[in-house]
């Protein structure tokens, strides 16, 4: 997917102007600590200088949880996740491309980054969000 | 009390009211009936008081220390508000603790209270707006809102998801393991009256009750309400002044820990809610001298069904990894080997925000004071608190028995 005039990441750590989206890190130069957004300095080590490092884009799931209740705006159910990255980085996405429930989602699962259209503004400006979604055997072969 | 208590604080004074709902009247109406309850338990007058502390999480910022001095009464000390989540009236009473420690104060006030209303599980945060124009904004440049686009984080998934981590991590634990919690605690709420709900569930109801946040079912979540506790705290120095009733009826404050969240790796992607318990509960029982077997009973943080089994293991109520087997064998029944949330806990006896740091105090110290009535648990000598707040902070308390 390239990144089309009328699309913007839904968050500032979603990179969509290749044709494969990653989400990039923001890496602590003195200690390693990594975080998503922008940071002021390491809440590790107080180190103040960082750099940006594209995150893998595969790994299993470390938790979830099927919401049945939530902001009336999103259709329920869905599955919240942290996915532990191969790299280690965690982060905290929904699991899509599978039914939501805890027969098709499980824990140690593995998945790889997705990406889709949460929404559009009144100006038709389509906001890219991302997701993780099950790498299937005929896909890992 | 021996010498070396002079330097102890204790509770001489504590008091909640029966968490529920009360439409007509405010949070400091609350706050204030059970201050003066907590001073009439302790023989004292508002007059005795060196300084208040107070907190309510939904009227923090109608000042609640100030506005139920003015309810009962106006001396003049410092007032202080204070703030903390959950853990709001859990942090009163570590603040009133340590001016009495420091020596400021030799008697204070401690008081959460809190008006939910009937809000819903999620407060606010139910009601998402709808985005006009996608414009970056905050430090991840977000575009609209990201709740339930990128994952949950209102509480009852982040509990879930506590809970499933410790599933992921250790064998034997599951929907029927967090389902047997809350069997237990409903069980117990129905011999406190001071509980908001008092009623009875099966296995299976709870296990088939409406899903919320796997595996986390409605009867699994504590419910929203209306409520308030506090608590009297004085010095030893001045304890051993006052008439040997009081010094009988106080409870010992062997421990006052408050923590935050260190740095974890994870951490700021969802909230830990392990980390700063362990820490808490390990200086707690450092600082005690007291081990984890001592205790005979416990009140921990049961926001949901899924919190209360981490923090067996959290607050080392089990062997490391065994809190599966732990509820399992029963062991936190009221009967069992170490019972835990006796009291029906936030699930069934409730959770008004600000009041339940304050009121897991009452519980136990009511049972050292041997006067819990029909829930009493017999010879109970020492006890522990735990409550958390989201953001985090964790306080824990390990209160003793009087030795007269």
């Amino acid at each position: 997917m390239t990144l089309a005039a009328n699309q913007v990441p839904i968050v500032n750590y979603l990179d969509i102007s290749s044709d494969t989206p990653a989400l990039v890190g923001t890496v602590c130069e003195q200690c390693d600590a990594s975080y998503f957004g922008q940071r002021i300095a390491c809440s590790r080590c107080g180190g103040r200088k960082f750099r940006q490092q594209k995150v893998a884009d595969a790994g299993y799931v470390g938790s979830f949880t099927v919401i049945h209740r939530g902001p009336v705006t999103i259709p329920t159910p869905y599955v919240s996740a942290v996915v532990v990255l191969d790299d280690g980085a965690a982060v905290k996405a929904n699991v899509v491309g599978c039914p939501p429930d805890p027969e098709h989602v499980s824990l140690g699962m593995r998945v790889r980054l997705t990406t889709w259209v949460a929404g559009t503004d009144d100006n038709g400006t389509e906001a890219i969000a991302f997701g993780y979604t099950p790498i299937t055997e005929e896909a890992r072969a | 009390m021996s010498a070396r208590d002079g330097a102890d604080i204790w509770i001489i004074g504590i008091s909640m009211t029966r968490f529920g709902r009360y439409p007509s009247k405010t949070a400091f109406d609350l706050g204030a009936e059970a201050a003066l309850a907590a001073l009439d338990d302790a023989g004292v007058s508002m007059s005795d008081m060196d300084i208040l502390a107070a907190g309510a999480v939904n009227q923090a910022r109608q000042y609640p220390a100030q506005r139920i001095q003015k309810l009962m009464g106006q001396t003049g000390i410092p007032a202080f508000n204070v703030l903390n989540a959950c853990a709001t009236g859990a942090t009163a009473v570590r603040l009133a603790h340590m001016a009495i420690k420091a020596g400021e104060a030799s008697m204070g006030l401690a008081v959460g209270c809190e008006q939910m209303g009937k809000m819903g599980l999620l407060g606010p945060a139910a009601q998402a707006g709808k985005t006009n124009e996608f414009v970056p904004s905050g430090a991840n440049g977000a575009v609209m809102a990201t709740e339930g686009i990128l994952g949950t984080g209102l509480m009852p998934g982040v509990f879930a998801e506590a809970g499933m981590r410790y599933a992921k991590e250790n064998s034997g634990v599951g929907p029927g393991q967090f389902a047997k919690i809350a069997e237990k605690n409903h069980q117990h709420s129905t011999l406190n009256p001071l509980a908001q709900y008092q009623k009875a569930y099966s296995f299976e109801e709870i296990l088939n009750a409406e899903m919320i946040a796997y595996p986390n079912t409605k009867l699994m979540c504590c419910p929203t309400g209306d409520g308030a506790a506090a608590v009297v705290l004085v010095s030893g120095e001045r304890l051993r002044t006052m008439p040997r009733e009081v010094q009988r009826r106080a409870v010992k404050i062997s421990a006052s820990v408050l923590t935050s969240d260190p740095y974890v790796s994870d951490g700021l992607v969802q909230p830990d809610i392990n980390t700063l318990t362990r820490n808490a509960a390990r200086q707690a029982y450092e600082t005690a001298g007291v081990a984890p077997s001592d205790l005979d009973l416990v009140e921990l943080h049961d926001c949901f069904a899924t919190a209360e089994l981490v923090h067996y293991d959290n607050l080392e109520l089990c062997e490391p990894g065994g809190a599966g087997d732990f509820i399992d064998r029963g062991a936190p029944w009221r009967d069992g080997e170490l019972p835990v949330n006796v009291s029906g806990g936030l699930l069934s006896k409730g959770h008004p925000l600000g009041a339940t740091g304050v009121a897991n105090l009452f519980e136990v110290a009511t049972h050292l004071r041997g006067e819990a009535g029909d829930r009493q648990v017999e010879g109970a000598k020492v006890g522990l608190t735990h409550v958390i707040g989201m953001a985090s902070a964790c306080a824990v308390h390990i209160l003793e028995k009087s030795a007269l």
